[in-house]
């Protein structure tokens, strides 16, 4: 091999040494590494050591360095979950305390509900009721003024807190039977209810059958969704004549809902948000479009029914859902119901 | 370039270099491909074609094709033409580097089957599961068998810069790879099996390799790469033998301890977020040593840049690597990283050294390289050596602009409260915000691929020997 001292050489561009090595042509300048570099990599390694000694770094025998303050971030999450807490607090004991009425009465806890209320719809209910509220298939749109189980604040809150079909103790449940699939109507009769569902809303097209459709309705459906199909809000069952459709209105849909029927689920949030939370989204929900004054029930949307004045605390009507093989029960049930109300 | 140096022919090794270039070029176009298409998937989410083809089975196709096919082809294509080269000795084992290539391309067509059909580890960049894991053992024992047989073979008294880088590489590979991937298989016949650490153990021996995937696959791999490429094509001395060696050393010493730094505000306990974080700082320099030594090569030759586009293409790879390591660092400090981290910002960190490092430093060197191997004087058409420069430049700015403003603008989003104390802004409206970006980077994306296909195309011409065009 070579002997270096004989290739050590001035680079002729540079005028810089090089290091007299060669392999495959290259060469190496023999230049320092930059002041610059050095001075720079050097403050790194000082900051760092400082670093280390205010906050917790090395790992010793017993755990490891706790750094000079104490510092942890567990701690620093708690003060900065604190701030944000802090800037609630200022409303939260007033809000607290104050009746629906009062909050939609006071400027500042209404804006505070508002707030309050967009947050939480947005990470919680806007999954499946959409960013704007607008629902989607088999979630209500919570805009119109159409409500299945009533659309005053209290109702909202209700349902939000307890939920329906959702196994809680306080929930919202009614059944409907699966005309269909456990054999109470023949498909022919559910071909003739659906057209003349789809009537009640001025959507049918075969007028021939309307006469057989009315009255299956009438013997099977009014129970729950009233005479004139307008609904009944004791059993979460849908207006059926205002053109609004949970679901789906087009013939194959509705014979399907009467076939199979419906039975959609609002989880319980009581677990999950707190109570002032639940107030704050039954405020924003209400004020989003669709937002009833008082509780309404069933009986106060027929224009015809003609009495005033029910028990608007009325606990819906319970039915536990596994009572969809003995479905004539549960309708006779629902009607008896009904008539209690009426009396 | 006029050697002194009057060796004998020592009848290199081009076979399976040439290989290695053609895997090389297949595999970025591959990986290239599947990254605008996932880019593409985030955008219009439509296009996430269930099961196979969803973006959580093709995402790491991507990222294993760039990575490790693309990547890991040229690594070993250079590899093994500047050890031999620099050594001046022909590549050690008889057929082993042979077996090397194929079986590195059973490994990724492995993993990638095993993605696409959802076998996986799920751990970033170590998803193949344990018989694919296994396999590339071996693979790699050969690889490092080969390396280090013909260093030993040597006829030159010094082994040169490059080579520690590639050395540092495989070694460091090997034991990340064997590190990270202790497992155990539910059955012998199954490709399902657990991590043997559980917890955040499990995280931090996972970030440990993940980090120093960037740090030795694709940072020491593609100095090596850089230390051989960028002087060979300027035809000048590397700068400074001392900046490589205090480089070299404290590169590799202080990388292996950064990888706390991606579990920042976890599990992990404080103390080693705190290591993690300073060891990335103390990293900032060690890195941009090699920046340091890869631009200021050209000083007395600053024309070239100029006059060269494969020089050109070398030397904002450097930039981009220069850049990328400023921001790590700055990215590892646990204030910055409340706000970029598990946003776009990393993503688009990630890229500008990938896409801007990685890429342009392999296509500089494959521009030098492949003329070589075919025995042809220069490429095809330096012209569209330069177009392809550009496109891709083109690309990256686009790509990067649009990860920083959408990652900074998603942390902020997140992190958003009103003067009542509450968040201001749901996940998902930070996602619709994301859209417009998200759009602008598939455009970046689709350029820097485009940029690739110009290269296939100026490469199916030389090899082809046509007559070069200027």
């Amino acid at each position: 091999m070579s002997d270096e001292q004989r290739k050590k050489e001035i680079d002729e561009v540079t005028g810089v040494e090089t290091t007299g090595h060669e392999w495959d042509g290259l060469k190496e300048l023999n230049n320092p590494a930059p002041r610059w570099w050095l001075w720079v990599f050097y403050i790194c390694i000082i900051w760092s050591i400082g670093y280390w000694v205010v906050y917790p770094s090395w790992p010793t025998l017993s755990g490891n360095t706790a750094g000079r303050f104490g510092w942890s971030s567990a701690q620093k999450l708690k003060e900065e979950q604190a701030k944000i807490a802090d800037r609630q607090k200022v409303y939260l004991d007033r809000f607290e305390k104050a009746s629906f009425d009062e909050i939609m009465n006071d400027e500042e806890l209404y804006a505070f509900a508002m707030a309050g209320g967009a947050a939480a719809f947005k990470d919680n209910c806007a999954t499946c009721h959409g960013s704007g509220g607008s629902g989607a298939k088999g979630y209500p749109n919570l805009n119109d003024d159409d409500w299945l189980w009533g659309g005053s604040i209290e109702d909202i809150y209700q349902t939000i807190m307890y939920g329906i079909r959702s196994g809680h103790d306080e929930e919202r449940v009614s059944a409907m039977p699966a005309f269909g699939k456990d054999e109470l109507l023949t498909r022919d009769e559910i071909a003739a209810v659906t057209n003349y569902v789809m009537s009640l809303s001025g959507e049918a097209e075969d007028e021939a059958g309307l006469g057989q459709g009315r009255t299956i309705f009438q013997d099977n459906c009014a129970s729950c969704h009233g005479e004139n199909g307008q609904g009944g809000r004791d059993f979460g069952a849908p207006n059926l004549s205002d053109d609004i459709w949970l679901y789906g209105g087009d013939r194959e849909t509705i014979y399907e809902t009467v076939y199979n029927a419906r039975a959609g689920v609002m989880p319980t949030w009581e677990a999950r948000l707190d109570n002032n939370t639940i107030r704050q989204l039954a405020v924003y929900v209400h004020q989003l479009g669709g937002g009833e004054e008082e509780t309404v029930n069933v009986e106060q949307q027929q224009p015809d029914a003609g009495t005033d004045g029910v028990d608007t605390n009325a606990e819906p009507v319970e039915q536990p859902v596994d009572a969809i093989p003995g479905a004539a029960d549960v309708i006779d049930a629902v009607n008896d119901s009904i008539q209690e109300t009426q009396e | 370039m006029t050697s002194e140096v009057t060796h004998t022919n020592p009848n290199y090794n081009y076979d399976v270099v040439r290989l290695f270039t053609l895997a090389t070029i297949f595999w970025g176009v591959v990986g290239f491909a599947a990254g605008v298409f996932i880019a593409l998937q985030m955008a219009f989410p439509e296009l996430n074609i269930e099961p196979y083809l969803n973006f959580g089975r093709l995402r790491p196709v991507h990222t294993s094709a760039v990575i490790f096919a693309f990547g890991g082809n040229a690594l070993f294509a250079t590899s093994y033409y500047v050890v031999q080269r620099t050594c001046h000795a022909r590549l050690w084992g008889g057929n082993l580097p042979l077996f090397t290539f194929f079986g590195y391309q059973l490994v990724i067509v492995m993993a990638a089957l095993g993605y696409v059909l959802g076998v996986t580890q799920g751990k970033e960049y170590a998803e193949p599961e344990w018989y694919v894991d296994l396999w590339l053992t071996i693979v790699w024992v050969a690889y490092l068998a080969v390396y280090m047989g013909t260093l030993i073979t040597r006829k030159e008294k010094h082994i040169y810069v490059a080579n520690w880088f590639y050395l540092s590489f495989i070694i460091t590979v090997a034991v990340l790879h064997l590190g990270n991937n202790i497992s155990i298989p539910v059955d012998l016949l199954g490709a399902k099996s657990y991590s043997a650490p559980a917890g955040v153990q499990s995280a931090m021996i996972q970030w440990w390799y993940g980090h120093n995937a960037v740090g030795f696959f694709l940072t020491a791999g593609f100095l090596g790469m850089m230390y051989y490429f960028i002087p060979k094509r300027a035809e000048r001395p590397v700068y400074s033998y001392r900046l490589s060696i205090l480089h070299f050393w404290s590169l590799i010493f202080i990388y292996i301890w950064a990888g706390p730094h991606h579990l920042h505000y976890t599990a992990l306990p404080d103390w080693a977020q705190t290591l993690g974080m300073t060891f990335s700082i103390i990293l900032w320099m060690p890195s941009w040593g090699g920046m340091i030594n890869g631009m200021m090569t050209l000083s007395g030759a600053w024309n070239k840049l100029r006059e060269d586009p494969v020089i050109r293409f070398m030397i904002i790879g450097v930039a981009f690597y220069g850049m990328s390591t400023f921001e790590g660092p700055l990215m590892s400090i646990k204030a910055v990283n409340s706000l970029s981290h598990y946003t776009d910002w990393t993503i688009g960190h990630v890229h500008s050294g990938a896409l801007g490092w990685v890429g342009f430093i392999t296509f500089g060197a494959l521009y030098y390289l492949v003329p070589k191997l075919w025995g042809r004087e220069e490429v095809y058409s330096l012209k569209l050596v330069n177009l392809h420069l550009w496109v891709a430049t083109l690309g990256i700015v686009l790509y990067i602009a649009a990860m920083w403003v959408s990652g900074i603008m998603q942390g902020l989003m997140w992190r958003s409260y009103d003067e009542m104390g509450f968040l201001q802004y749901s996940f998902v409206e930070s996602v619709m915000a994301m859209h417009p970006f998200y759009v602008i980077r598939a455009l970046g994306g689709v350029l820097y691929l485009s940029g690739a296909l110009i290269m296939v195309y100026n490469f199916w011409r030389t090899i082809r020997g046509d007559a070069r065009v200027n």
